[in-house]
């Protein structure tokens, strides 16, 4: 590798040892990898995704996002098999042979799995326990041409997708990354159709649109051919400024990186009060959603990220959120309808939701770690099944609900309900403003110090005068009442509330988000809740890929299980959480840094005569 | 000792059992204001439990414990922290992911009232509390020289190592502005350098913070060098109190160290 190709900031490339042999291979792996690659083929195909998602072209008449999922694995796993470990003394071997064969097996044996699928789909029929064993798999896997020709494409494709993955290794930093981003922003730009598509038509360019997305969805051919121009030239001649440019902001420092820091979120606000007025009112629902997810990750995250309570049943506070503002705005409340305006209800959602907060919390707050966790878990089934029971539809309906709640007035200016998605969306935007300031403030108070020595440390911070009682249970009423929030806006948004809408499923989607996103990061929350609420969709909320919504579930627990194992801290994690996580690694860099100090008894912090 | 002014701390016929063990029985201390008192004894003789008993981290069987005039009986730990006991544990812990600076400030908890109002509108009182917090975190840190303070303050306790990490934690005990503060093993795991050290920062802690200290020791030399009074448990009970020089020849301490045997024929020889 020549200086040139080296991106600032980086370490200089090892020393690179000759390529290993192509028939030295760790067999052994390559055979386990492919067996599980080819798995998961079958499990995927068998679930019915690759059908479903058949429908959602990427590339028109080309490539549906159903393929893409399929064919992925075999390039995938052709990559990995050539992955080498990088340790201080452990030479790196240049790509060569090694991967190519490696990739293109372990990618033959993938594909030999959906091989095996289609003989096994021809020639039996268990429908009966497998709903997806249906010969419109079978068609859709050996497109449409017969069993011979399925069994052996697909073995074809998975010898191509891991030649292919293998093949990257082989290609100079430079190029890989070009082809990646190439890929990526194609797949990307058809999953966010609906999103930019609304966008462009938003600033009058339908024509644009038009030309750039097929009629029945998916890129036209030019439309991916020029995007993936453009990213191809943007990755090769923008080598890596992205990161650069990102490091040299966190690098900055004192009024500086406030002023970073003021302009990023003056940037973001502007884009948010820009967007929706330029696109339609299906995008507009889909923002709203997410920002209603935004506003209950932001106060469980306050619970389980800075507390440290594992609440499995933050469910329970959207739901009396809800149900109290529909009680007290909508006429048809069956028991007391007192018919406020909305913002005095929200008074009222406040001090019930928080009096709430203070009744469950107070026995809950008692017990740690899984007890703790067990015990919400049912105090959010709890306040569901007391809003169905026949005891108390008197005063919530039970089943039915309370139905055609009025929406939001502001001011006597506008009314804002679901048929107004933008209206909603600027109402959730407001307060997901406050619960971030909320969230922003006490994290950098003494509650918030007390909060996180709780999470520390549970009986130390009672010896060191914190009555861990109290706060934490300010931690459940402050996080309940932000959930609350997100519970009134509901309620008048959709115009009616059932038990059925506040399952425990919501209580977990919202978790998932928080962890997804990162525990205790307010950034990492809100991308959490903005990925996998508004791609996949919230419990019953769609996405962007509406597609999805039979098997978000299925998404979400690969997606927890996978983050858990390659990135516990979250998506864009808090630093805090980073080091607690990473402890080995952050004091190893400290102690290259010479930060650490060792047991010299001089009295003189080590390290410091090399700093200013 | 001054037996005239009523005592800091009063233990009185303290007992506590776990099950049917007595890890403490019929126990009788008084600690009167600005004495250091060590608690010397052999493995299993109740040192930290005694520790734990009058910070209310474990239930006492019965007796009384009585502090400036009051009991502490029924008070939970952060109450007793807040009546003006602190303590650092045997086995260090701090909180370590959080920085060095944050670990005194936290500690302030208990003499501090901003809550969540201050903190969100940000108000005049909250910021001048959090300067005034800071102020006397760094004063509890400076204590110990340069070592806790400058560029350490924002880095995270997990990166101290093992002998600051037990300064940290004295630091954080004395940010909670005692009147009593409780030493478990503080030299545990030094050099003779660094507890030589530390040996005299505890007649500092006295003289210039002006804390009655108690502390478990089983290096003899800190003991010897510190300490007005040195109490001895053996097996849960009082074994004897007094000077270390006279307590230091006692057969009977010799006897519970070392064994009987070791005893008699140390006893001869000296």
């Amino acid at each position: 590798m020549t200086a040139t190709e080296m991106r600032p900031g980086t370490a200089p490339e090892p020393e690179l040892a000759p390529p290993r042999r192509a028939l030295d291979q760790n067999w052994r792996r390559l055979v386990r990898m492919g067996a599980v690659a080819a798995l998961v083929e079958v499990f995927i195909a068998l679930s019915g995704m690759p059908v479903r998602l058949d429908e959602r072209p990427v590339i028109v008449s080309i490539l549906s996002l159903g393929y893409v999922f399929v064919g992925a694995i075999p390039i995938v796993v052709g990559h990995r098999i050539g992955r080498q470990v990088r340790r201080e003394g452990v030479p790196i071997h240049r790509a060569g042979g090694y991967e190519l064969l490696g990739g293109t097996l372990a990618g033959a044996i993938a594909g030999a799995g959906l091989s095996v699928l289609v003989a096994l789909l021809t020639h039996f029929d268990i429908r009966e326990p497998l709903v997806n064993w249906s010969p419109q798999l079978r068609d859709l896997l050996s497109f449409n041409r017969g069993t011979v020709f399925g069994v052996l494409i697909w073995l074809g494709i998975g010898a191509v997708g891991g030649f292919v993955g293998g093949g990257l290794r082989l290609l100079p930093a430079r190029w890989r990354r070009t082809l990646v981003t190439m890929a990526a922003t194609v797949v990307l730009l058809s999953i966010l159709e609906q999103l930019v598509a609304d966008l462009v038509s938003g600033v009058r360019l339908e024509s644009v649109a038009d030309w750039f997305y097929g009629r029945r969805g998916g890129l036209t051919h030019s439309g991916a051919g020029v995007t993936a121009a453009i990213a191809g030239v943007a990755a090769f001649f923008g080598r890596g400024k992205l990161k650069t440019t990102r490091e040299r902001i966190k690098s900055l420092e004192g009024p500086a990186r406030t002023r970073a820091n003021a302009g990023m979120i003056l940037l973001t606000a502007a884009i948010l009060i820009v967007v929706p007025m330029l696109v339609g009112s299906l995008t507009n629902e889909l923002l709203a959603n997410v920002g209603l997810f935004v506003l209950l990750a932001l106060g469980l995250n306050i619970v389980v990220g800075l507390a440290g309570i594992l609440d499995l049943g933050y469910v329970a506070f959207f739901a009396v959120g809800s149900y109290t503002a529909a009680v007290l705005t909508a006429a048809t409340s069956p028991r007391i309808n007192p018919e406020f305006p909305w913002f005095v209800a929200l008074i009222f959602v406040v001090i019930v939701t928080g009096l709430v907060g203070l009744f469950i919390g107070a026995p809950v707050i008692r017990m740690r770690g899984d007890y703790l966790a067990i015990v919400t878990l049912g105090f959010g089934e709890i306040i569901r099944l007391l809003f169905l029971s026949d005891w108390l539809s008197g005063w919530f309906g039970g089943a039915q609900g309370i139905t055609a709640i009025g929406g939001v007035e502001i001011f006597g200016l506008t009314t804002v309900d679901g048929t107004n998605p933008r209206g909603v969306f600027y109402l959730v935007l407001v307060f997901c403003a406050i619960a971030i300031y909320v969230s922003w403030r006490l994290e950098r108070s003494r509650l918030g110090r007390a909060w996180m020595a709780v999470r520390e440390d549970e009986t130390v911070a009672e010896a060191m005068g914190i009555n861990t009682v109290n706060v934490k249970l300010l931690a459940f009423v402050v996080g309940a009442v932000l959930g609350s929030f997100s519970g009134a806006i509901f309620a008048n948004k959709v115009g009616s509330v059932f038990p059925s809408s506040f399952l425990i499923l919501v209580s977990m989607v919202i978790l998932v988000v928080v962890i997804f996103g990162g525990m205790g990061s307010i950034v990492g929350v809100i991308a959490g809740a903005a990925l996998l609420i508004g791609v996949l969709g919230g419990p019953k909320q769609p996405g962007l890929l509406a597609e999805f919504s039979e098997f978000k579930l299925l998404i979400y627990g690969a997606l927890l299980v996978w983050m858990m194992l390659a990135r516990p801290e979250g998506l864009i994690p808090s630093a805090r959480r980073t080091r607690e996580l990473h402890q080995e690694e952050f004091l190893q860099d400290a102690w290259l840094r010479g930060e650490v100090d060792t047991d010299d008894g001089d009295g003189e912090a080590p390290g410091a005569e090399g700093r200013p | 000792m001054n037996g005239f002014s009523a005592p800091l701390l009063e233990i009185r016929d303290l007992s506590i059992e776990f099950g049917g063990l007595k890890a403490v029985n019929g126990l009788n201390i008084q600690v009167y204001e600005g004495e250091i008192v060590s608690v010397i004894g052999p493995n299993g003789a109740g040192k930290t439990t005694l520790f734990n008993a009058i910070s209310a981290m474990v239930p006492i069987t019965s007796g009384d414990i009585v502090f400036e005039g009051s009991s502490l009986l029924g008070l939970d730990p952060n109450q007793v922290t807040a009546r003006g006991i602190a303590r650092t544990f045997q086995n260090v812990r701090l909180f370590t992911n959080m920085t060095i600076l944050e670990n005194v400030m936290v500690a302030q908890h208990c003499r501090t009232s901003q809550g969540t109002f201050g903190a969100l509108f940000y108000t005049q009182a909250f910021r001048r509390e959090e300067a005034e917090i800071r102020a006397r975190g760094e004063k509890a840190l400076g204590f110990f020289g340069s070592r806790l303070v400058g560029f350490r303050l924002n880095q995270p306790a997990s990166v101290l190592s093992y002998a600051n990490r037990r300064r940290l934690e004295i630091a954080r005990a004395m940010a909670t502005q005692p009147k009593l503060l409780l030493l478990d093993e503080p030299v545990a795991g030094m050099n003779p350098v660094e507890s030589a050290e530390l040996t005299r920062l505890i007649g500092r802690l006295r003289d210039e913070w002006g804390f009655a200290i108690i502390f478990i020791e089983h290096d003899m030399s800190v003991v010897r060098d510190t300490s007005d009074r040195v109490i001895v448990l053996n097996h849960g009970e009082l074994l004897t109190e007094g000077d270390y020089a006279d307590v230091s020849v006692d057969p009977r301490v010799i006897e519970a160290y070392l064994g009987q045997d070791t005893a008699a024929s140390s006893a001869t020889t000296s």
